[in-house]
Protein backbone atom coordinates (compact mmCIF):
# COMPACT_ATOMS: atom_id res chain seq x y z
CA UNK A 1 0.00 0.00 0.00
CA UNK A 2 2.68 2.46 1.28
CA UNK A 3 4.86 1.66 -2.12
CA UNK A 4 1.69 2.34 -4.46
CA UNK A 5 0.75 5.42 -2.93
CA UNK A 6 4.86 6.87 -3.06
CA UNK A 7 4.39 5.78 -6.68
CA UNK A 8 0.50 7.67 -7.26
CA UNK A 9 2.66 10.88 -5.62
CA UNK A 10 5.24 10.67 -7.99
CA UNK A 11 3.19 9.94 -11.46
CA UNK A 12 0.92 13.21 -10.05
CA UNK A 13 1.55 16.37 -11.58
CA UNK A 14 -1.59 18.60 -9.81
CA UNK A 15 0.50 19.74 -6.71
CA UNK A 16 -2.53 20.07 -4.33
CA UNK A 17 -3.47 16.14 -5.01
CA UNK A 18 0.10 15.31 -4.24
CA UNK A 19 -0.47 17.12 -0.80
CA UNK A 20 -3.79 15.22 -0.03
CA UNK A 21 -1.94 11.65 -0.99
CA UNK A 22 1.12 12.13 0.93
CA UNK A 23 -1.24 13.28 3.93
CA UNK A 24 -2.97 9.43 3.17
CA UNK A 25 0.44 7.96 3.00
CA UNK A 26 1.41 9.57 6.35
CA UNK A 27 -1.59 8.41 7.62
CA UNK A 28 -1.45 4.67 6.07
CA UNK A 29 2.23 4.51 7.53
CA UNK A 30 0.51 5.73 10.89
CA UNK A 31 -1.17 2.16 10.93
CA UNK A 32 1.68 0.68 9.74
CA UNK A 33 2.97 1.83 12.69
CA UNK A 34 0.16 0.94 14.84
CA UNK A 35 0.52 -3.05 13.49
CA UNK A 36 3.72 -2.94 14.68
CA UNK A 37 2.66 -2.11 17.95
CA UNK A 38 4.39 1.31 18.01
CA UNK A 39 1.57 3.36 19.28
CA UNK A 40 3.27 6.35 20.58
CA UNK A 41 5.09 7.21 17.06
CA UNK A 42 2.23 6.41 14.96
CA UNK A 43 0.28 8.90 17.06
CA UNK A 44 2.61 11.55 16.37
CA UNK A 45 2.98 10.16 12.65
CA UNK A 46 -1.02 11.06 12.54
CA UNK A 47 -0.84 14.17 13.99
CA UNK A 48 1.88 15.83 12.25
CA UNK A 49 2.35 13.72 9.46
CA UNK A 50 -1.17 13.71 8.40
CA UNK A 51 -2.53 16.75 9.82
CA UNK A 52 -0.17 19.86 10.57
CA UNK A 53 2.59 19.00 7.39
CA UNK A 54 -0.37 18.65 5.03
CA UNK A 55 -2.03 21.78 5.97
CA UNK A 56 1.43 23.35 5.91
CA UNK A 57 1.86 22.03 2.60
CA UNK A 58 -1.33 23.81 1.47
CA UNK A 59 -0.52 27.19 2.74
CA UNK A 60 2.50 26.93 0.73
CA UNK A 61 0.76 25.55 -2.70
CA UNK A 62 -1.84 29.15 -2.03
CA UNK A 63 1.75 31.19 -2.30
CA UNK A 64 3.53 29.35 -4.86
CA UNK A 65 0.56 27.74 -7.15
CA UNK A 66 -0.40 24.31 -7.62
CA UNK A 67 0.54 23.25 -11.38
CA UNK A 68 3.74 21.31 -11.65
CA UNK A 69 6.46 22.51 -14.23
CA UNK A 70 5.84 20.05 -17.19
CA UNK A 71 9.07 18.15 -17.59
CA UNK A 72 9.50 15.83 -20.33
CA UNK A 73 12.84 14.44 -20.20
CA UNK A 74 13.59 12.34 -17.93
CA UNK A 75 16.95 12.78 -15.81
CA UNK A 76 18.81 9.89 -15.81
CA UNK A 77 21.25 11.65 -12.93
CA UNK A 78 19.29 11.90 -9.95
CA UNK A 79 17.17 8.71 -11.02
CA UNK A 80 20.60 6.59 -11.07
CA UNK A 81 21.70 8.04 -7.46
CA UNK A 82 18.38 7.08 -6.12
CA UNK A 83 18.36 3.73 -7.37
CA UNK A 84 21.85 2.76 -6.04
CA UNK A 85 20.60 4.85 -2.73
CA UNK A 86 17.66 2.66 -2.74
CA UNK A 87 19.46 -0.94 -2.66
CA UNK A 88 22.30 0.32 -0.89
CA UNK A 89 19.50 0.96 2.30
CA UNK A 90 17.87 -2.68 1.20
CA UNK A 91 21.08 -4.43 1.41
CA UNK A 92 21.32 -2.47 4.54
CA UNK A 93 18.40 -3.77 6.08
CA UNK A 94 19.69 -7.41 5.47
CA UNK A 95 21.40 -7.00 8.33
CA UNK A 96 19.17 -6.45 10.59
CA UNK A 97 17.80 -9.33 12.82
CA UNK A 98 14.81 -10.58 11.94
CA UNK A 99 11.26 -8.79 13.34
CA UNK A 100 9.90 -9.85 16.43
CA UNK A 101 12.32 -12.85 17.06
CA UNK A 102 13.50 -13.70 20.83
CA UNK A 103 16.52 -13.89 20.55
CA UNK A 104 17.87 -10.21 19.06
CA UNK A 105 20.22 -8.40 20.92
CA UNK A 106 17.94 -5.78 22.08
CA UNK A 107 15.23 -7.94 23.93
CA UNK A 108 18.44 -9.17 26.21
CA UNK A 109 20.24 -5.76 26.22
CA UNK A 110 20.74 -5.03 30.03
CA UNK A 111 19.67 -1.28 29.49
CA UNK A 112 16.53 -3.12 28.08
CA UNK A 113 15.83 -4.87 30.45
CA UNK A 114 16.69 -2.58 33.25
CA UNK A 115 13.81 -0.07 31.59
CA UNK A 116 11.26 -2.70 31.16
CA UNK A 117 11.46 -3.97 34.94
CA UNK A 118 12.65 -1.46 37.26
CA UNK A 119 10.84 1.44 35.24
CA UNK A 120 7.36 1.43 37.18
CA UNK A 121 8.82 1.29 40.56
CA UNK A 122 11.85 4.08 39.53
CA UNK A 123 9.53 5.93 38.18
CA UNK A 124 6.50 5.18 38.89
CA UNK A 125 4.67 5.80 35.67
CA UNK A 126 3.06 3.00 34.09
CA UNK A 127 3.76 3.96 30.55
CA UNK A 128 7.67 2.82 29.93
CA UNK A 129 7.50 5.31 26.83
CA UNK A 130 6.77 8.27 28.48
CA UNK A 131 9.52 7.33 31.14
CA UNK A 132 12.15 6.54 29.01
CA UNK A 133 11.59 9.72 27.05
CA UNK A 134 10.88 11.87 30.03
CA UNK A 135 13.17 10.61 32.70
CA UNK A 136 15.77 8.55 31.70
CA UNK A 137 16.52 9.99 28.12
CA UNK A 138 15.63 13.41 29.10
CA UNK A 139 18.39 15.37 27.75
CA UNK A 140 17.96 14.16 24.22
CA UNK A 141 14.04 15.41 24.77
CA UNK A 142 15.03 18.41 26.00
CA UNK A 143 17.78 18.35 22.81
CA UNK A 144 14.20 17.96 20.84
CA UNK A 145 12.66 20.81 22.09
CA UNK A 146 15.82 22.79 21.42
CA UNK A 147 15.40 21.71 18.08
CA UNK A 148 11.92 22.64 17.81
CA UNK A 149 12.05 25.66 19.31
CA UNK A 150 15.17 26.83 16.96
CA UNK A 151 12.61 25.52 13.84
CA UNK A 152 10.37 28.72 15.26
CA UNK A 153 13.21 31.13 15.15
CA UNK A 154 14.48 30.17 11.99
CA UNK A 155 10.71 30.46 10.51
CA UNK A 156 9.90 33.92 12.16
CA UNK A 157 13.42 34.93 11.01
CA UNK A 158 12.97 34.19 7.49
CA UNK A 159 9.06 34.35 6.55
CA UNK A 160 7.74 37.24 9.15
CA UNK A 161 9.77 39.90 7.40
CA UNK A 162 8.19 43.62 6.74
CA UNK A 163 6.28 44.27 3.69
CA UNK A 164 9.54 43.95 0.54
CA UNK A 165 10.31 47.09 -0.28
CA UNK A 166 8.92 47.13 -4.65
CA UNK A 167 12.01 46.85 -6.49
CA UNK A 168 12.44 46.63 -10.20
CA UNK A 169 13.58 42.91 -9.92
CA UNK A 170 10.42 42.11 -8.39
CA UNK A 171 7.99 44.13 -10.35
CA UNK A 172 9.38 42.39 -13.89
CA UNK A 173 9.29 38.85 -12.63
CA UNK A 174 6.41 37.72 -11.19
CA UNK A 175 7.27 34.32 -10.23
CA UNK A 176 10.31 35.51 -8.28
CA UNK A 177 8.37 35.97 -5.25
CA UNK B 1 -13.76 29.02 3.23
CA UNK B 2 -15.28 32.20 6.08
CA UNK B 3 -18.73 32.25 4.43
CA UNK B 4 -20.21 28.59 4.42
CA UNK B 5 -22.54 28.16 7.77
CA UNK B 6 -22.13 24.51 8.41
CA UNK B 7 -18.25 24.84 8.45
CA UNK B 8 -18.18 27.40 11.10
CA UNK B 9 -20.91 26.22 13.17
CA UNK B 10 -18.88 22.54 13.00
CA UNK B 11 -15.45 24.55 13.87
CA UNK B 12 -17.04 26.06 16.59
CA UNK B 13 -18.73 22.94 18.16
CA UNK B 14 -15.22 20.94 17.31
CA UNK B 15 -12.52 22.95 18.68
CA UNK B 16 -13.30 23.00 22.50
CA UNK B 17 -13.07 19.61 22.04
CA UNK B 18 -9.64 19.61 20.03
CA UNK B 19 -8.23 21.46 22.76
CA UNK B 20 -9.76 19.25 25.41
CA UNK B 21 -8.55 15.93 23.40
CA UNK B 22 -4.71 17.31 23.38
CA UNK B 23 -4.89 18.13 27.31
CA UNK B 24 -6.42 14.64 27.67
CA UNK B 25 -3.39 13.04 25.33
CA UNK B 26 -1.14 15.61 27.49
CA UNK B 27 -1.74 14.11 31.20
CA UNK B 28 -2.64 10.67 29.98
CA UNK B 29 0.61 10.39 28.63
CA UNK B 30 1.86 8.49 31.91
CA UNK B 31 -0.59 5.46 31.37
CA UNK B 32 -1.38 5.50 27.42
CA UNK B 33 0.15 6.53 24.31
CA UNK B 34 0.75 10.03 24.16
CA UNK B 35 2.52 12.75 25.73
CA UNK B 36 3.87 16.46 25.48
CA UNK B 37 5.07 16.48 21.76
CA UNK B 38 1.45 14.75 20.19
CA UNK B 39 -0.62 16.93 22.94
CA UNK B 40 1.30 20.17 22.15
CA UNK B 41 0.60 19.30 17.90
CA UNK B 42 -3.15 18.61 18.35
CA UNK B 43 -3.45 21.75 20.25
CA UNK B 44 -2.41 23.43 17.50
CA UNK B 45 -4.28 21.38 15.16
CA UNK B 46 -7.32 22.89 16.76
CA UNK B 47 -6.38 26.68 16.27
CA UNK B 48 -5.29 25.56 12.67
CA UNK B 49 -8.85 24.49 12.43
CA UNK B 50 -9.90 27.48 13.51
CA UNK B 51 -7.75 29.74 11.62
CA UNK B 52 -8.83 28.22 8.55
CA UNK B 53 -12.26 28.86 8.73
CA UNK B 54 -12.34 31.93 10.66
CA UNK B 55 -9.10 33.68 8.81
CA UNK B 56 -5.94 34.62 10.27
CA UNK B 57 -7.34 37.86 11.04
CA UNK B 58 -9.66 36.13 14.10
CA UNK B 59 -7.19 34.03 15.00
CA UNK B 60 -4.46 36.62 15.85
CA UNK B 61 -7.50 38.24 17.68
CA UNK B 62 -8.16 35.71 20.07
CA UNK B 63 -4.17 33.72 20.04
CA UNK B 64 -1.57 36.67 18.80
CA UNK B 65 1.62 35.41 17.28
CA UNK B 66 3.85 37.38 19.65
CA UNK B 67 2.10 35.37 22.22
CA UNK B 68 2.54 31.99 20.65
CA UNK B 69 6.22 32.79 20.17
CA UNK B 70 6.57 33.44 24.03
CA UNK B 71 4.91 29.92 24.18
CA UNK B 72 7.69 28.95 22.34
CA UNK B 73 10.30 30.31 24.13
CA UNK B 74 8.84 29.48 27.29
CA UNK B 75 9.03 25.27 26.84
CA UNK B 76 12.70 25.08 26.35
CA UNK B 77 12.87 27.40 29.85
CA UNK B 78 10.39 25.27 31.54
CA UNK B 79 12.38 22.08 30.82
CA UNK B 80 15.65 23.90 31.11
CA UNK B 81 13.99 25.40 34.69
CA UNK B 82 13.31 21.60 36.10
CA UNK B 83 17.10 20.85 35.18
CA UNK B 84 18.27 23.73 36.68
CA UNK B 85 15.65 22.93 40.22
CA UNK B 86 17.05 19.53 40.22
CA UNK B 87 20.56 20.82 40.63
CA UNK B 88 19.50 23.75 42.83
CA UNK B 89 18.14 20.70 45.21
CA UNK B 90 21.64 19.09 45.35
CA UNK B 91 21.29 16.17 42.65
CA UNK B 92 22.79 16.14 38.90
CA UNK B 93 20.65 18.73 35.90
CA UNK B 94 17.44 16.93 35.31
CA UNK B 95 17.61 14.11 37.83
CA UNK B 96 13.68 14.40 39.19
CA UNK B 97 14.57 12.05 42.29
CA UNK B 98 15.82 14.96 44.08
CA UNK B 99 12.62 17.25 43.36
CA UNK B 100 10.75 16.16 46.39
CA UNK B 101 13.37 15.58 49.47
CA UNK B 102 11.38 12.90 50.86
CA UNK B 103 9.65 10.02 48.46
CA UNK B 104 11.63 9.63 45.16
CA UNK B 105 9.06 8.82 42.81
CA UNK B 106 6.72 11.32 43.34
CA UNK B 107 9.73 13.82 42.15
CA UNK B 108 9.84 11.56 39.27
CA UNK B 109 5.91 12.40 38.85
CA UNK B 110 6.49 15.93 39.44
CA UNK B 111 9.37 16.54 37.11
CA UNK B 112 8.16 14.45 34.39
CA UNK B 113 4.70 16.24 34.62
CA UNK B 114 6.80 19.61 34.66
CA UNK B 115 8.54 18.69 31.38
CA UNK B 116 5.94 17.46 29.27
CA UNK B 117 4.42 20.61 29.81
CA UNK B 118 7.40 22.08 28.35
CA UNK B 119 7.63 20.13 25.96
CA UNK B 120 3.69 21.03 25.51
CA UNK B 121 4.41 24.91 25.25
CA UNK B 122 7.06 25.05 22.71
CA UNK B 123 5.40 22.89 20.40
CA UNK B 124 2.28 24.43 20.46
CA UNK B 125 3.53 27.56 20.10
CA UNK B 126 6.25 26.48 17.81
CA UNK B 127 3.72 25.03 15.51
CA UNK B 128 0.97 27.65 15.57
CA UNK B 129 3.92 30.57 14.85
CA UNK B 130 4.95 28.19 11.52
CA UNK B 131 1.61 28.15 10.72
CA UNK B 132 0.94 31.99 11.10
CA UNK B 133 3.76 32.57 9.06
CA UNK B 134 2.96 30.91 6.30
CA UNK B 135 -0.61 31.54 6.06
CA UNK B 136 0.34 35.18 7.26
CA UNK B 137 2.79 35.50 4.02
CA UNK B 138 0.33 36.35 1.23
CA UNK B 139 -0.79 39.50 2.79
CA UNK B 140 2.69 40.65 3.38
CA UNK B 141 3.80 40.05 -0.41
CA UNK B 142 0.12 42.03 -1.83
Amino acid sequence: MLVITALIVVRLENLFTVAMVTGIYSLLSAVFFTLLDAVDVAFTEAAVGAGISTVLMLGTLSLVGHQQKKRKTVQWFPLTIVTITGLLLMYGTLDIPPFGEGGNPIHGHATTVHYLEESSHETGMPNVVTSVLASYRGYDTMGETTVIFTAMVGVLLLMSGRKRKPSKDVEGDPSGR
Amino acid sequence: MEDNVILRVATKILTPYILLFALYVQFHGDYGPGGGFQAGVIFAAGFVLYTLIYGLETARRVLPLKFAALCGALGVLIYAGVGIATMMKGGEFLNYNYLDSHNAEHGQHLGILLVELGVLTTVFGVMVVIFYSFAGRRDIQS
